[in-house]
C-alpha cells in the first residue's frame, strides 16, 4: 500500500492512521478543507518517512470536485494503491430536525461524497486488478436511533454500498474495508458528555491501518462494539422506538 | 478519560475549565482576565506544579505530531504534547535517541523543557535545556515568540524549568544523539557503604553515560543499594519492553507498610546473585523500568503519595548521610529511592533543579501530618547544606524553603506571564506579593 489517497484527513483518526503508513514509507495525497491542518499533517507525516505528501484543499460537499479527485490522485502520485475516506461531521441532530436543508447538507457530506468518491475509485481498482477502499463509517449505522438518527442513515448509506461493492469487486483482488468505530474521543466529540467505553483517535487509527493491510471486511473498534452493534440489532422494532438512545 | 490530576494525586485541585488544543494554526486566547491559565501535558509531575485549582488547563497532549525530522544530523522539531514514548519510536528506528531522557517516556516534550529534567547522563550531558535548540512561546498578548539562545534569549532561560509559567510552548526543537543499536551494555554492582557507592561514581563517571542507583532507605546502619551503570552498544538482540501491566485499582493504603516495604527492599538487593552482573538491555527496560506498570501511581491508594527529591552539594556529605538517617528512622520511606551524582554542566535554565551533587528522590505514602512533619525536617537539613528540592515533584514545600533554595526566583517573577500561574507558584509565592 504504497499510494494513498486520504479524504478528511486532518481527522484525528485519519492522522492516526496515516502515521502507521508514513512509517512504511507511503506516498499520500492527502485532502482537506483547512490549508494550515493539511500542512500540519503532511509535515508530521514526511517526518515520520513519508516517501512524498501532497496536498489539496477540498470542500467536499462539491461533488463534483469530488469525483475527479481520484483521477488526481492517480495523477499526482503516479498511480493509486489505497483510498481512506475519512471525511466526516456529526450532525446536530435537532437542528436537522427542522431544517432539511441542513440534513441534505450532512447526508451530502456524510454519504454522498464518500459514495462518489467509492465509485470513482472502484472504477479505477477494478480496471488496475488490485486496491483497497477504506471508510471509517460508524457503529451509528447499525440502527436508525431517535437521537442521532441522520447521521446513523449516511453510516448506513456507505456500509451498504461498501457491502455491494465487495461483492462486485472480491474478483478483482480488490479489499474493501468498513470500520465502524464507537465513541472515540476526538474534536468532532469533544463537545458531548464523555461516555463510557470511549477510544482513543490512536487506538483506532492503528486499528484502521491494520484492517487495511489485512483486507479486513467490517472491522468494529474496539472490538468489544461487535456485540453491542449485534444486541442493538436484536432489539425488537416496538421495544426499540420506546429506547431513549 | 483525562482526570487532570498529578500523579502523586496530592494536591487535590479543581480547575475551573479545561481548554484543548488541537492545532498550532488555532487562535488560543490565553488572557482570560481572572482566572489563570495553565499549559497541562500528561500529569507526570507529582505534585502542584501542573495544577491550576480554580483556574484554567490548557490541555496540550493533542498537539503532538513532528514538525521536521533531519535525520541526517539528528535534529528534530515536534509538537509540545508528543510524548517521549512517541517521539522514541520515530528516533530510535533512525538511529537517534533523546540526548536526556528521565525515568518515564510518558511525559510531554513541552514538559521535558519545563521542568529541565534530567538523567542517567546528567554527570556527561547536563539537562534537557542542554540540548534545546528553540522553541517557540505563545503569550498572553497574542505573540507567539520564537525563543533560543541568540533570540528572546530571557525568556528563553526562564522558560527551561518555567514551569509553564512563562507562556505556552507550542513547539521544541532539540538536538538528539546518535546510537549504533537501541540497547545498552549494562552492569550492575551491589555496594554495602556508602564509600563504596562513591568509589563506584568515581570510576565510571568517565567511561560510563549512564549511570544511576537503587538505595534501600528502610535500612538502618551502613547504606546499601545497586549501582547500575550502562553505554550503548553496537550489538542488538535484546527484547523491548513488554506489553504493560496496568495497575487496574487503588489500593488500600495500607498495602505498603513499612514490613512490606521491608520484604521488597530486601528481595530486589538478594535477588542479584552474585555482586557484579553485566548485559546487553533495550533501552525501554533499562530508562523507563516502572512503565512497564502503567497507573503505578494506585499501588499508593486514594491518599496518594508525596516523593521528595533533594539535592546537596558534594561537600555536604554530611547533611546528606543525615537526611538518610532520619528518613530511615521514620520507616516511612517507600522502595522507590534512587540516588545519583550530578555533574558540573550548567543548564540554562534559570529556576534549573540540577546542579553539582547529589541528589536523591524517593516516594512517601501521604499518611498525612506525620509524612509532611518529615518532609519540614528534611527540608531544614536541606537547607542548611545549601541544597534544593526539586519542583517538578514537590506538593508541600513551604514558601521560605523554596525561596531560599531558588533565590533567583525573584528574577524569574518578572518573565512570567501576567496571566499564567499555577498552585504550586501561588503557594511558594504566598505573601510575597508577586
Amino acid at each position: 500500500m504504497n499510494r494513498i489517497l486520504i479524504t478528511g484527513a486532518t481527522s484525528a483518526i485519519a492522522q492516526q492512521a496515516a502515521r502507521h503508513f508514513a512509517a512504511d514509507r507511503a506516498a499520500f495525497l492527502l485532502v482537506g478543507r483547512d490549508p494550515d491542518k493539511l500542512a500540519a499533517v503532511a509535515d508530521d507525516l514526511r517526518a515520520r518517512g513519508a516517501k512524498e505528501v501532497d496536498t489539496v484543499v477540498v470542500d467536499l460537499l462539491d461533488l463534483a470536485r469530488c469525483s475527479r479527485l481520484i483521477d488526481e490522485a492517480v495523477e499526482r502520485l503516479g498511480g493509486l494503491d489505497a483510498l481512506l475516506v475519512a471525511q466526516g461531521t456529526l450532525p446536530d441532530q435537532a437542528a436537522c430536525e427542522v431544517d432539511p436543508e441542513l440534513t441534505l447538507r450532512e447526508l451530502s457530506l456524510n454519504a454522498m461524497g464518500p459514495i462518489t468518491l467509492l465509485l470513482r475509485a472502484a472504477a479505477h481498482f477494478e480496471t488496475q486488478r488490485s486496491g483497497c477502499l477504506a471508510v471509517i463509517t460508524s457503529v451509528a449505522g447499525v440502527r436508525g436511533r431517535r437521537t442521532n438518527y441522520v447521521y446513523g442513515a449516511a453510516k448506513a448509506a456507505v456500509s451498504t454500498v461498501l457491502e455491494g461493492l465487495r461483492g462486485r469487486m472480491g474478483e478483482a483482488g480488490v479489499s474493501v474495508v468498513d470500520i465502524r468505530p464507537g465513541f472515540v474521543e476526538t474534536p468532532m466529540t469533544a463537545h458531548l458528555p464523555k461516555k463510557p467505553l470511549v477510544a482513543t483517535a490512536a487506538s483506532v487509527g492503528e486499528r484502521v491501518y491494520r484492517a487495511m493491510a489485512s483486507g479486513d471486511a467490517v472491522v468494529y473498534t474496539p472490538w468489544f462494539w461487535r456485540w453491542i452493534a449485534l444486541a442493538i440489532q436484536l432489539i425488537p422494532r416496538s421495544i426499540f422506538a420506546k429506547l431513549p438512545i | 478519560m483525562p482526570s487532570y490530576q498529578s500523579w502523586g494525586r496530592l494536591p487535590k485541585a479543581t480547575p475551573a475549565a479545561v481548554r484543548r488544543i488541537y492545532w498550532r494554526s488555532e487562535l488560543v486566547d490565553l488572557d482570560l482576565g481572572t482566572p489563570p491559565v495553565l499549559p497541562f501535558g500528561l500529569g507526570r509531575s507529582y505534585g502542584d506544579s501542573c495544577l491550576n485549582d480554580g483556574g484554567v488547563l490548557i490541555d496540550t497532549s493533542h498537539l503532538s505530531r513532528l514538525i521536521h525530522f533531519d535525520s541526517e544530523r539528528g535534529i528534530v522539531r515536534a509538537e509540545a504534547g508528543i510524548s517521549l514514548e512517541r517521539l522514541l519510536a520515530v528516533i530510535v528506528p533512525r538511529g537517534w535517541f533523546l540526548p536526556v531522557s528521565p525515568g518515564t517516556q510518558f511525559v510531554t516534550l513541552a514538559g521535558a523543557v519545563a521542568n529541565d529534567i534530567h538523567g542517567k547522563n546528567h554527570h556527561r550531558a547536563g539537562t534537557f535545556g542542554c540540548h534545546v535548540r528553540r522553541f517557540e512561546l505563545w503569550r498572553s498578548d497574542g505573540t507567539r515568540r520564537e525563543c533560543s539562545p541568540d533570540e528572546n534569549a530571557e525568556l528563553f532561560r526562564a522558560t527551561i524549568a518555567g514551569m509553564g509559567l512563562t507562556g505556552l510552548i507550542s513547539w521544541v526543537e532539540i538536538q538528539l544523539v546518535r546510537i549504533a543499536s537501541p540497547c545498552l551494555q549494562m552492569e550492575r554492582i551491589r555496594f554495602r557503604s556508602f564509600e563504596e557507592y562513591l568509589a563506584l561514581e568515581e570510576e565510571s563517571s568517565a567511561d560510563y553515560e549512564y549511570t544511576v542507583s537503587w538505595v534501600d532507605c528502610l535500612r538502618s546502619g551502613p547504606m546499601r543499594g545497586l549501582f547500575q551503570r550502562a553505554n550503548f552498544s553496537a550489538g542488538g538482540g535484546a527484547r523491548g519492553i513488554r506489553r504493560p501491566l496496568r495497575v487496574p485499582f487503588d489500593m488500600p493504603s495500607f498495602a505498603l507498610n513499612s514490613t512490606v516495604v521491608k520484604c521488597f527492599n530486601q528481595a530486589i538487593f538478594q535477588l542479584q546473585r552474585r555482586d557484579r552482573i553485566s548485559r546487553v538491555t533495550h533501552y525501554a527496560p533499562f530508562f523507563y523500568p516502572l512503565d512497564r506498570v502503567l497507573d503505578w501511581n494506585r499501588i499508593y491508594g486514594k491518599r496518594g503519595f508525596y516523593q521528595y527529591q533533594f539535592l546537596v552539594p558534594n561537600d555536604a556529605e554530611g547533611g546528606f548521610q543525615e537526611i538518610l538517617r532520619r528518613i530511615s528512622a521514620s520507616r516511612q520511606g517507600s522502595f522507590l529511592a534512587i540516588l545519583k551524582r550530578l555533574g558540573r554542566i550548567a543548564s540554562p535554565g534559570l529556576m534549573s533543579f540540577p546542579r553539582e551533587g547529589l541528589t536523591l528522590a524517593l516516594d512517601f505514602p501521604n499518611r498525612g501530618q506525620t509524612t509532611l512533619d518529615l518532609l519540614e525536617e528534611l527540608d531544614d537539613v536541606v537547607r542548611a547544606a545549601g541544597g534544593c528540592v526539586y519542583p517538578a515533584k514537590d506538593a508541600r514545600m513551604s514558601a521560605a524553603s523554596f525561596q531560599s533554595y531558588y533565590p533567583q526566583w525573584k528574577e524569574f517573577s518578572h518573565t512570567l506571564d501576567p496571566r499564567f500561574s499555577s498552585s504550586f507558584w501561588r503557594r511558594v509565592t504566598a505573601g510575597a506579593g508577586s
